[in-house]
């Protein structure tokens, strides 16, 4: 008994960091793609938008995780730092790529750019908001800072609009693809909005039968 | 020098497609990693054309990315759609009707044009909106030698171009989700349309055009945005009042009718002071150069424009 929870425990740890390995998986895979001219004509822009759409379903993944316990009473809350930390790792990748790769390091265009243009103003905030959640994913932080570190965390619906608006301004017409992105990331911030009065409605049900 | 009509017409290189599907299935079986990178050139049959002066010194954009990347929107959003969902496209026969304000309104079978325009090789650069650029070998005759055969009116002042309405052929015309509306147009102005760079192509590296680069005949404007080249042109119109053109009607602010090269007018959205130009050689091979004013053409085409303001008039 004790050492069937041993390897259960186990392998939830292990499954952790499979779920890293998987998520950074595509990167890797598409770097290689990329490195060997295997990415078509314009490797640059594709290599960008590819880590930028990850940084996406990640992050729709990591705001699914509350949603997807309330409704569908699944708890995978262990996975969630896993896949924040991902989304976070993507979005650095996004904005290497677009140093490096895309403006290749011109410090005065990208400047430019961010004063000038909301797209990129919204892709930048996004990732340094991101910044100091990234930094307080660790369990030492979250005893720290105890309450503090879940009003920390709301920024993340605040990273969610950035990241909506900026996926709606990256093309010249909205694919069907990025539609669902963008229904999905609408539907998970206005889930958070709800939730307050949907756990309350949901107390006031219980109390009755209670009493 | 003179022109020979291609001895096989396209309908009859149907052994060359089923060739084509073969590797199609080839490349399904293998890593992704190869059938991500393979061409597909559809198919074209050789075009002969005479040299021109109308030349530009850079590097030529390798056939394959010319004929792997376009924007095509009939045939889907992605770059790769165009060369992947066009095999159901039927580029021949095909026929433009040439009317309006003109005094010999006239049919002209594709055929027929290259008999009476024999095709001329041009390497023009083409600057994207999206700020990504080309260098590509077309093969066509001056807009303005189908101009002079139909006779425009001196009452006539543009010329409006419409693109081909398929949704049986192209997927992006099919469905709930439509990207633009049909049929995609364009216009110029009437010295614009006759200025000797402005070209209908008819062909690309020596060969008729594939369905992905706007098979049969395509408007070429190397001092305009990409997008005012539209593809498999059906109709042109001469005009007296400014026609609507596509991408100024979908985005007001962001497109405009002139949609001249200019680095210092940017996209609302991106700059437009400098350029990808798609090389070979993967995520490290392509390098950005800066966008040159009238995309380099400014000796041929800046006296259009004379006394305009391009901030305003974009």
């Amino acid at each position: 008994m004790k050492s069937a929870m041993t390897v259960g425990r186990a392998w939830k740890n292990a499954s952790i960091w499979l779920l890293y390995f998987v998520a950074l998986l595509p990167a890797g895979w598409e770097f290689y793609l990329g490195a060997t001219d295997n990415l078509g004509a314009d490797p640059v822009k594709t290599f960008e938008r590819f880590l930028g759409l990850w940084a996406v379903r990640l992050l729709i993944l990591t705001l699914a995780i509350s949603p997807v316990r309330d409704v569908v009473r699944v708890n995978l809350i262990r996975y969630r730092r896993a896949l924040g930390l991902t989304c976070f790792y993507y979005a650095l990748m996004h904005f290497s790529a677009y140093v490096f790769l895309d403006q290749e390091l011109e410090v005065h265009a990208i400047i430019a750019d961010f004063v000038k243009r909301p797209f990129i103003m919204l892709g930048m905030t996004g990732l340094v908001l991101l910044i100091p959640l990234a930094v307080t994913s660790n369990a030492i932080s979250i005893r720290r800072l105890g309450k503090n570190w879940l009003q920390l965390h709301r920024l993340i619906y605040a990273i969610a609009i950035c990241g909506a608006i900026h996926l709606s301004l990256a093309t010249k017409i909205i694919s069907i693809e990025h539609w669902l992105y963008l229904a999905l990331l609408t539907m998970l911030i206005l889930y958070r909005c709800g939730r307050p009065l949907l756990k309350r409605q949901r107390t006031v049900d219980i109390l009755p039968a209670k009493g | 020098m003179t022109f020979k009509p291609p001895k096989i017409s396209s309908s009859e290189i149907t052994p060359v497609r089923d060739w084509l599907r073969r590797r199609e299935f080839l490349t399904m079986s293998a890593a992704f990693a190869f059938a991500a990178g393979l061409p597909r050139e559809g198919h074209t049959a050789p075009l002969a054309a005479s040299s021109s002066d109308y030349t530009v010194p850079d590097k030529l954009t390798p056939k394959k990315d010319v004929t792997s990347y376009n924007n095509f929107y009939e045939f889907g959003l992605s770059k790769d759609d165009p060369a992947n969902k066009s095999d159901d496209f039927k580029p021949a026969p095909w026929s433009i009707r040439v009317d309006g304000m003109v005094a010999k309104p006239t049919t002209f079978a594709v055929e027929n044009l290259l008999k009476l325009f024999p095709p001329q090789e041009r390497v023009y650069r083409m600057r994207c909106v999206e700020a990504w650029s080309m260098v590509i070998p077309w093969d066509g005759f001056p807009l303005t030698a189908i101009l002079d055969r139909v006779e425009p009116l001196g009452s006539a002042k543009y010329v409006a171009f419409e693109s081909v309405v398929r949704p049986d052929e192209m997927p992006g015309q099919r469905g709930v989700f439509q990207s633009l509306s049909w049929p995609y147009v364009e216009a110029l102005r009437l010295d614009e349309a006759r200025h000797p760079l402005t070209l209908l192509a008819v062909g690309v590296y020596g060969e008729t055009l594939p369905s992905q680069n706007g098979a049969p005949i395509r408007l070429i404007v190397p001092w305009k945005y990409g997008f005012k080249g539209l593809k498999s042109i059906v109709r042109i119109t001469l005009t007296a009042k400014q026609p609507k053109n596509t991408w100024s009607v979908a985005a007001p602010s962001e497109y405009g009718f002139y949609a001249n090269v200019n680095p210092s007018v940017p996209h609302p959205r991106w700059s437009q002071a400098t350029e990808r130009r798609i090389g070979a050689g993967g995520l490290f091979g392509s390098s950005r150069v800066p966008t040159l004013m009238f995309n380099g053409y400014s000796d041929q085409v800046a006296g259009l424009y004379s006394g305009m303001d391009l901030q305003t008039s974009f």
